[in-house]
């Protein structure tokens, strides 16, 4: 009979069925914790008349339907939102993206005179800010009130990501680029065809987290979008679900049929705006755990 | 070389640099005609802070939540970390951390119509309690509950994520330390004690410090969020109280006032704190 490996240290002493058995249980709680919630809202939001006026607790709705999310998707608010928020992704994503990855490139190349006064320029502004009133300010004295612009360029570069990036860069082989510049290409040509290629796990995580600050984004479109039919999906669903205004306009509801639920539209809304997060989680979660992060927490 | 650093250059000095002089309209009586040409009233704006109760109640807030926050939610992700590290099976490990890291991701506004849904008054405990024929109760509108519940979400939230940095720690322990202290007959818990704590207790000194430099900001997503359902004298903080005296209120020049003590103190603070954890032999933040 093979013997199996034990999965601890030979010096440690086997574990007591009881402390396993009881640190198992604890751990299934807290990921009953976790889930429960998102599983939850999920079944809500299939979920049809029949299920919730039977008063029942909803789990695994019996009639499930989906009419909330052909609700939405015909039209609306809430549709227009998503519209919104995806422009306001991607857009926002590049230019944080050209932004971080030009100004890493400059402070990265050795004996650029100055380029450390503009990297202690930037370290500082980790450690404060100036204030929810002069921001505003500043945004409505750039004329920046009610444009997306409002959202993109207060944050285009976060100082942490430039950091990161630029340590990426100088951690770089430096002969390729020497040698490539003896060739005579442009600090351009080596940044496009050197750098960046060797790059591409760091800036597919910077452009996540980027993405994905993007899509979350409340406070700033708080602050600086008045006009709603300007805003992104995070303020429509605050108007719709936390504060329960009529869903009337927010999605396209078909006259001649009874109406779904409120409370299925609403849960609609919440799962269609966690969803993007729930698709790139997976790839986020790739490069985080492989330390990625854990070098940059302490830069 | 200079053209790849100017635009990113120009972003700091702007955005980041330039509304720290905005912050003279703390000494103005500003008002948006005007602009910064608004008359100048030294520091009558200051002096309004010790005599409008209000500051005191989004300070008295401000510090209840901190604190709570530091008994509470500070210590939650040293022990999640620990149990997480004593799990020997490596596929079950990972898969609790991707469920645990999840909520981290996810925007305030989802998180709370998610506890809304749970907690709210027509959510899942409810219905619960009403199929049961037992009275309602709705936590999520109950000032007194507010407090706790706040802190209960960021520990739903954020306890996972706090993880990494603790995990991180914990595998710079030797390992030998480990295999000799078992030599020595000492069991799991005082392993724990004597080679584990001592190996991380560093990382947490220079948490625990950040933490109370940064004890003024309580997160203003959160509460903003919940704070009309139990009203402003449970919920207020300085940064909404700020936000709605300024922008909602037109009261510039004073709520600029809050903002900027409020940003002193917390400079203040980031300094000492970074003094402290160089004085307990940390290598300090910066």
């Amino acid at each position: 009979m093979a013997r199996r490996t034990p999965a601890y240290p030979p010096w440690m002493e086997k574990p007591s069925t009881l402390a396993r058995v009881g640190k198992m249980a604890l751990l299934a709680v807290l990921a009953f914790l976790m889930l429960f919630p998102f599983v939850y809202v999920i079944a809500v939001s299939f979920s049809s008349y029949m299920d919730v006026l039977g008063g029942g607790l909803i789990l695994v709705p019996k009639h499930p339907t989906l009419e909330a999310y052909r609700a939405i998707f015909k039209g609306g608010i809430v549709a227009h939102a998503l519209w919104v928020s995806i422009g306001l992704t991607l857009g926002g994503t590049v230019v944080n993206m050209v932004m971080t990855v030009s100004m890493a490139y400059g402070l990265s190349r050795p004996a650029v005179p100055g380029s450390h006064a503009v990297l202690a320029l930037v370290l500082v502004t980790l450690l404060f800010s100036a204030g929810i009133i002069p921001d505003y300010l500043l945004v409505r004295n750039l004329g920046l009130i009610d444009t997306y612009g409002s959202l993109i360029l207060p944050g285009a570069i976060n100082a942490f990501n430039l950091v990161i990036l630029r340590q990426f860069f100088m951690s770089l082989p430096s002969e390729l680029v020497e040698s490539a510049r003896l060739d005579g290409a442009s600090d351009l040509w080596v940044l496009l065809r050197i750098i960046l290629p060797l790059s591409k796990p760091v800036l597919a995580v910077i452009a996540l987290f980027y993405g994905v600050a993007h899509w979350n984004d409340f406070f700033r479109a708080t602050l600086y979008l008045n006009d709603a039919h300007k805003w992104p999906i995070q303020l429509v669903l605050r108007q719709y679900v936390l504060q329960g205004g009529a869903l009337a306009n927010a999605v396209a509801l078909d006259p001649n049929q009874p109406p779904p639920p409120a409370q299925t539209i609403q849960m609609a809304v919440v799962v269609i705006a966690t969803a993007p997060i729930l698709i790139v989680y997976p790839f986020l979660q790739r490069y985080f755990t492989r330390g990625v992060l854990s070098g940059a927490i302490k830069g | 070389m200079y053209l790849f650093i100017l635009p990113g250059f120009v972003y700091f000095v702007v955005f980041r640099y330039l509304p720290l002089l905005g912050n003279i309209i703390a000494f103005q009586d500003y008002s948006p005609f005007l602009g910064f040409h608004s008359p100048w009233v030294g520091f009558a704006n200051f002096h309004r802070l010790f005599t409008d109760p209000d500051v005191g109640i989004a300070l008295r807030n401000t510090l209840e939540i901190s604190a709570l926050q530091l008994a509470f939610f500070f210590p939650a992700p040293i022990i999640l970390a620990l149990l997480l590290n004593s799990m020997v099976s490596e596929p079950a490990k990972r898969l609790m951390q991707s469920v645990l890291y999840l909520p981290h991701f996810i925007s305030w506004v989802i998180i709370i119509a998610l506890w809304q849904q749970i907690f709210g008054g027509a959510g899942f405990i409810n219905q619960f309690l009403r199929n049961g024929g037992r009275h309602t109760i709705n936590i999520m509108n109950n000032p007194g509950f507010f407090k706790p519940l706040v802190v209960l979400q960021v520990i739903w939230k954020e306890t996972g994520w706090g993880t990494i940095i603790i995990l991180a720690a914990l595998t710079r322990i030797d390992a030998t330390l480990y295999e000799a202290a078992a030599m020595d007959g000492a069991n799991g818990w005082r392993r724990l004690w004597h080679v584990t704590l001592p190996g991380i207790r560093g990382v947490i000194v220079l948490l625990l410090i950040l933490r109370l430099a940064t004890i003024l900001n309580t997160g203003f997503e959160q509460i903003f969020l919940q704070r009309n359902a139990v009203g402003a004298r449970a919920a207020e903080v300085l940064d909404t109280f700020t936000y709605f005296r300024g922008i909602q209120g037109g009261d510039w020049g004073f709520s600029a006032a809050v903002g900027l003590l409020k940003g002193g103190v917390a400079a203040i603070l980031v300094f000492a704190a970074n003094r402290v954890a160089k004085a307990f032999g940390g290598e300090g933040a910066f």
